[in-house]
C-alpha cells in the first residue's frame, strides 16, 4: 500500500534520514521502532510531506505521492497523528474533530464518524464542549487519534502515542488502535520507543538507527531477537 | 507587599525617567532673550510621579501573581469573568443591545450633520477594524499595509467614475473585489514565508501604493487627487446635501451590521477555525491537510475586500480622493483598534473603533497629544490587559476539575 524507495530527508544541511526503504501492506499494523533522534518522526513528516524528501520515491497505492503538498496527501487518505499530540488547546473537543474532517464535505458520513468515535471514546462525547487544553494527557491523545480518523485515513500514522503516558493508559490505547485495525481495516504505521508495547501488537517491525534502517523483520521475531532485546527492550 | 529592591529598582527607573525628559522637561530654551530656562520643580515631578508608578505597577503585578497562586492551589474560587457574564447573559446584552441599536437608528434625528459625519466616519473605522480583524485577530497574520486596500477601494471609484461614468452601486463590489485581488497578488509569494517577514512587506506595499498614486500623475491626478466624485445614488432620486449624509450615513449602518453578519458566521465556519488553528499549531493543520498558504490568503483577501468597500464608500463620502488619505498612520490607526478591541473580539473591535476615532474628534483641545495619548494607551493595555478591553470569549473558559 505505501512504499518508500531510499528516501533522504534533510534539515538544512544535515540529512537526518538515509536511504530508507520500507514498504507497508493493506491492512496490517507495522511498526518503527528506534532510540530517540534515529529519525522516526522524520519518516512520517516524509510520508505526509510536512518535511518532504529531497531524493528518493514514495508510493501509495502504486501512485508517486513524493512532492505533493501536505493537504494532498491527506486527501490520498494518509492522515499523520504528530509527535506531541498537537490538539488545538483553545478549540473544544468536538471543534478539535470537526478539524479532522477538514476535507471532507459529506455532512452525513461525518456524523456518523463523529459517533463511532463517541462510541470508541466515550470520554470524548462527555467533554466535547470542553476545550482541547482541558483534558488530561490519556485524553488529549484519544482526542489526536480520534481527530485523525476524522479525515477516514486509509493509512494512519501514529507517531509515539505512549508518550507521557501512565502504563494502564498506554495499554487502553494500544487496545484501541487495534480495534481501530480490525474493524475498519485501517492500515497503521506506529512509530514507538516504547519497543515492547509496539511490537506485540504490530505485524511487522522496522528497526531504524541514525536514520538508516537495519533491520526488518516480523514482530514476533524482532522481539525474540537479542540484539533488539538488549538495545531496545531492556532485557 | 513592597520590597528593598522594588523601592531600588524604583529609583533607578524614575532616575532614568529624569535623564530622558531633562532635555524636554527641564531645559527651555528662550530664542529671543538667548536665556534657558532650568525648570528643575518638573525634575522633581518626573521624578516622583515614575516612581510612583513603578511601585504600583508592581504591587499590580504582585497582586495579580499571588492571585493566580491561589486559584492555582485552590484557596479561592476564580471569579467568572464580569465581561463574560455581560456577554452571556441575555438578560443583559438583549436590552443594551437594544438601546444601542435605537441610539444608532435615532442618531441622525438627533445630532446635526456635523455630528453624523463624524459617527459616519467612525462606523468606516469599525468596518476597517472588523475587516483587518480577519486578518490579524483571526488569522494573526499582521498586516501593516492595510490601508493600500482601503487606498485601491477608494481610487477604483474615482477612477471608475472618472473613466467609465460607473456608480457608487456598481463600483462598491467591484472596489471590494479589486483590492482582494491586489491582496492575493501580494499575499501568494509572502506568506508562505515566515510571519514578520509579512509584516515588513506589507508595510513596504501600503507605502509603495501611496507613493505610485502620489507620482503617476497620468494615472491617478498625483497629489492633487481626484474630486467630484458622486455620493452614492438613491434609486435616481437627488438628495441635498444633508439627506445624502443622513442616507449615507444609514448606508453605513446596514454596512456594519453585514459586516459584523458575515464576520461572526466565518468565525464560526470550518475556514475560520481552521485560521484560528493555523495560528496554533501549523504542524496540527498541516497534519489535518489544511493547505497553510490557501488558508492564510483567504484571509489575507477577505480582509482586504472589506478594506476596498469601505474605500469606495469613503471616495463617496468625500467626494474627493488624494494619496494623503492613504498614510501609514492610517494603518497604524486600525491595526490599535484591532489591538485594543482584543484580537479576534467583534464587540471589542467596535467599541474600540468608537473610542478611538470618536474621542478625538470630541477633545480636539489635546489633539496635539493625539499621537502620545495613543501610544501611551497602547504601552498600558499591553501591560495591563494583552487581551485587548473584550477578550476574545474563545479564550476565557473557566477550568473545571471533574476528577
Ligand atoms: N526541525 C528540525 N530541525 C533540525 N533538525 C531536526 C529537526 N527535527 C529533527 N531534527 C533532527 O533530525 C534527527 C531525527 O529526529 P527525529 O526524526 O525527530 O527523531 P525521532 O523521532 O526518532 O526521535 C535528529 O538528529 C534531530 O536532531
Ligand atoms: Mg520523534
Amino acid at each position: 500500500m505505501l512504499e518508500l524507495k531510499s528516501i533522504n530527508t534533510y534539515y538544512g544541511n544535515i540529512q537526518a534520514l538515509h536511504d530508507v526503504s520500507l514498504n507497508v501492506k493493506e491492512g496490517e499494523i507495522i511498526t518503527l521502532i528506534g532510540a530517540n533522534g534515529a529519525g522516526k518522526s522524520t519518516t512520517l513528516m516524509s510520508i505526509s510531506g510536512i518535511v518532504p524528501p529531497r531524493t528518493g520515491e514514495i508510493f501509495f497505492k502504486r501512485k508517486p505521492i513524493q512532492g505533493l503538498s501536505p493537504d494532498k496527501i491527506v486527501a490520498l487518505g494518509i492522515c499523520q497523528v504528530p509527535e506531541g499530540r498537537h490538539i488545538f488547546p483553545d478549540l473544544t473537543v468536538a471543534e478539535n474533530l470537526d478539524m479532522g474532517a477538514f476535507l471532507r464535505k459529506d455532512k452525513q458520513q461525518i456524523e456518523e464518524d463523529l459517533e463511532y468515535i463517541y462510541a470508541l471514546f466515550p470520554i470524548l462525547k462527555n467533554r466535547r464542549s470542553q476545550p482541547g487544553g482541558n483534558l488530561s494527557g490519556g485524553e488529549q491523545q484519544m482526542l489526536a487519534i480520534s481527530r485523525a480518523l476524522m479525515a477516514r485515513p486509509q493509512l494512519l500514522l501514529l507517531d509515539e502515542p505512549s508518550m507521557g503516558l501512565a502504563p494502564l493508559v498506554t495499554r487502553r490505547i494500544f487496545e484501541i488502535i487495534k480495534k481501530i485495525n480490525r474493524e475498519n481495516n485501517t492500515t497503521i504505521f506506529l512509530v514507538e520507543q516504547n519497543a515492547n508495547l509496539a511490537l506485540k501488537v504490530a505485524d511487522r517491525g522496522y528497526v531504524l538507527e541514525t536514520g538508516r534502517i537495519t533491520m526488518h523483520d516480523k514482530a514476533s521475531t524482532l522481539l525474540a531477537d537479542e540484539d533488539i532485546q538488549k538495545a531496545y527492550l531492556g532485557i | 507587599m513592597i520590597s528593598l529592591t522594588d523601592i531600588k529598582k524604583g529609583l533607578l527607573v524614575s532616575l532614568w525617567f529624569v535623564f530622558l525628559t531633562f532635555p524636554l522637561m527641564v531645559i527651555k530654551i528662550n530664542p529671543i532673550d538667548k536665556v534657558i530656562l532650568w525648570r528643575w520643580s518638573n525634575m522633581y515631578w518626573v521624578a516622583g510621579g515614575s516612581f510612583l508608578c513603578y511601585l504600583a505597577m508592581q504591587i499590580y503585578k504582585t497582586r495579580k501573581l499571588t492571585r493566580q497562586e491561589h486559584i492555582k492551589q485552590g484557596l479561592i474560587k476564580e471569579k467568572p469573568k464580569m465581561q463574560f457574564k455581560l456577554l452571556s447573559d441575555p438578560k443583559i446584552y438583549l436590552p443594551t443591545l437594544a438601546v444601542a441599536g435605537l441610539f444608532f437608528l435615532a442618531f441622525p434625528l438627533l445630532f446635526s450633520t456635523y455630528q453624523t459625519n463624524i459617527m459616519i466616519t467612525a462606523l468606516m473605522y469599525v468596518v476597517l477594524g472588523l475587516g483587518l480583524n480577519i486578518v490579524v485577530g483571526v488569522a494573526g497574520l499582521l498586516d501593516l499595509g492595510y490601508v493600500a486596500f482601503y487606498a485601491v477601494g477608494a481610487y477604483s471609484y474615482a477612477l471608475l467614475h472618472l473613466h467609465f461614468g460607473l456608480g457608487f452601486w456598481e463600483v462598491l463590489p467591484i472596489g471590494g473585489l479589486l483590492a482582494a485581488s491586489f491582496g492575493i497578488l501580494l499575499g501568494f509569494p509572502v506568506l508562505r514565508l515566515r510571519g514578520d517577514y509579512l509584516a515588513i512587506v506589507t508595510l513596504g506595499f501600503g507605502e509603495i501604493i501611496r507613493l505610485i498614486l502620489e507620482n503617476w500623475n497620468e494615472f491617478s491626478h498625483g497629489p492633487s487627487g481626484i474630486s467630484n466624485i458622486p455620493r452614492p445614488g438613491f434609486f435616481g432620486i437627488h438628495l441635498g446635501l444633508e439627506q445624502s449624509i443622513t442616507y449615507l450615513y444609514y448606508l453605513m449602518i446596514l454596512m456594519v451590521i453585514f459586516t459584523i453578519f458575515v464576520v461572526n458566521r466565518l468565525q464560526s465556519s470550518r475556514i475560520g477555525r481552521a485560521w484560528f488553528a493555523l495560528r496554533e499549531d501549523e504542524i496540527a493543520c498541516q497534519a489535518m491537510g489544511i493547505d497553510k498558504t490557501k488558508t492564510k490568503l483567504t484571509a489575507f483577501a477577505l480582509g482586504a475586500f472589506w478594506a476596498g468597500m469601505v474605500g469606495v464608500i469613503f471616495a463617496a463620502k468625500t467626494t474627493f480622493v488624494n494619496p494623503a488619505s492613504f498614510t501609514f498612520l492610517e494603518s497604524a490607526i486600525i491595526l490599535c483598534i484591532v489591538v485594543l478591541g482584543g484580537m479576534g473580539s467583534i464587540i471589542g473591535v467596535i467599541i474600540a473603533a468608537l473610542i478611538l476615532i470618536l474621542l478625538p474628534e470630541y477633545l480636539r483641545a489635546f489633539s496635539d497629544y493625539r499621537m502620545l495619548v495613543f501610544g501611551a494607551v497602547l504601552v498600558i493595555m499591553m501591560v495591563f490587559r494583552p487581551q485587548g478591553i473584550v477578550a476574545n470569549i474563545r479564550r476565557t473558559y473557566t477550568v473545571q476539575k471533574n476528577d
